[in-house]
């Protein structure tokens, strides 16, 4: 059985699939799609097998450099990414956390520097015991994954 | 940007803890010297902290240098709005160091990323006071002649106690094994305990302090602070279990000293500072030294 499409195809441009629902808008932002010129169509609350309900984002025209792409992994690490060429896909692209996360996150210590004085925010990604945990490089707490805070 | 400064204790490897402890033996057998002559020092205090700045102006004053600064953010351009970087930058254009004390976690590490001179951080928030690492460190080696295999007993505030996480990471390198004594309230972090078990470093915990140290080469005593507790009855028992007094000390190792950040409230009795195992104002005075040696380094010298 053909499967049909839910949202349009692209002719060139990059697909971001397999967004957790709740998480899509997140996306958007942190890849700053709310002031691009390019054609964007959003889907959300797709039925997916995957994942449940999944978003889905199509930008035409515009490709991503692999350290914009993996700012997203902090939210959602099976996202798909896939860039299109003349309808075809040319490159999926696996996301991976980067070792160090500049500006998206915010610090959850509210004495921390970032968080009263004009500071760019860095966080150092690290593994204990098989949990992911992000040390802020200015005030040196740590917070646990699922309780990020996304500016 | 300058690699110089020292902002967090885990900032030093091993061999520069132990270059700075050796430097300061000499400061300590000479510690009127001229090697500062000409330097121009800063002491920015943006929270007042008297100790501290008194010891590292001291420092520097008896090494030939001068100083510049303010002891309290209210006679700075802070008060008017002035960001930290604009403070940073106006005063490295007078000085060759900045000393710095400030209220934020994190501001030394950013200060010292946007400062053309070495910084040397004499406390950011709750989060590091490696000057004070260094002395304790200091004052452990010269009272017990090594800084290995000690059995060392922190006691008191260890959720909050930034001196007693900085002392766990520094002494990681010389196989020391820790006792935690703390009540439940204020036990130590699980990331610390984390950090021990990583480094092979054998500790316990326990909540009563009385008859817990008999085998401790090093007591090291913190302040428990009434806000820290939500229960103010509690706070009132802990106060009064967590007081060392010099009957305790009956059965100790003669080799024991009992160390203590400073100010003490309540929890060692007067009746403690007469014995010899006293150690708390030595190892204020041992902070001259050991701040002689570190504004030394990071100026090169």
């Amino acid at each position: 059985m053909e499967k049909k499409l839910k949202v349009a195809a692209l002719r060139n441009g990059t697909v971001i699939d397999h967004i957790p629902a709740d998480k899509l808008y997140k996306v958007v932002s942190i890849l700053r799609l709310e002031t691009s010129e390019n054609q964007i169509t959003i889907g959300n609350n797709l039925e997916s097998a995957k994942v449940g309900k999944k978003g889905i984002i199509k930008i035409s025209d515009r490709a991503f450099a692999v350290d914009e792409t993996n700012k997203i992994a902090l939210i959602a690490p099976n996202a798909k990414i896939n860039i299109i060429r003349d309808y075809q896909v040319v490159e999926k692209r696996v996301l991976t956390l980067p070792e160090e996360i500049r500006e998206i996150v915010q610090c959850t210590n509210p004495n921390c520097i970032t968080n009263n004085q004009p500071v760019t925010t860095r966080f150092l990604v690290l593994t204990h015991n098989n949990e992911i945990m992000l040390k802020c490089h200015y005030c040196e707490r740590e917070v646990k994954r699922d309780e990020v805070r996304i500016k | 940007m300058s690699n110089k400064s020292l902002v967090s204790i885990s900032d030093y490897s091993k061999e520069e803890i132990l270059a700075i402890l050796d430097s300061a033996a000499e400061f300590e057998a000479n510690p009127n010297r001229k090697t500062l002559d000409g330097k121009v020092i800063a002491t920015l205090f943006f929270e007042p902290s008297t100790r501290t700045r008194l010891s590292f102006e001291t420092a520097v004053i008896r090494l030939g240098g001068s100083i510049i600064g303010f002891s309290d953010a209210a006679t700075s351009s802070s008060s008017k709005g002035e960001t930290l970087n604009d403070t940073i930058h106006m005063v490295s254009c007078y000085a060759d160091a900045i000393v710095m004390r400030h209220p934020l976690e994190g501001a030394a590490r950013y200060a010292s990323e946007v400062s053309p001179v070495p910084i040397v951080n004499a406390g950011d928030g709750s989060n590091q006071h490696p000057s004070q690492t260094l002395l304790d460190m200091y004052s452990i080696l010269k009272t017990q002649g090594t800084l290995e295999n000690m059995t060392i007993c922190v006691v008191g505030d260890l959720k909050y106690g930034r001196t007693v996480h900085s002392l766990i990471m520094a002494m990681s390198h010389f196989h020391p094994t820790f006792k935690f004594i703390a009540p439940a309230e204020l036990r130590i972090p699980d990331e610390y305990k984390v950090f021990c078990q990583r480094n092979d470093i054998p500790f316990t915990e326990v909540t009563e302090l009385y008859d817990n140290f008999q085998d401790a080469d090093i007591l090291y005593m913190t302040r428990v602070q009434k806000e820290r507790f939500q229960d103010l009855m509690e706070y009132e028992r802990v106060k009064n279990v967590y007081t060392l007094k010099n009957s305790m000390l009956y059965n100790t190792k003669p080799n024991l000293r009992i160390l203590h950040p400073l100010p003490r409230v309540s929890e060692i009795d007067p009746d403690v500072d007469e014995n010899e195992k006293a150690y708390y104002f030595h190892q204020a005075q041992n902070g001259l030294y050991v701040r002689q040696a570190i504004v030394s380094k990071v100026l090169g010298l």
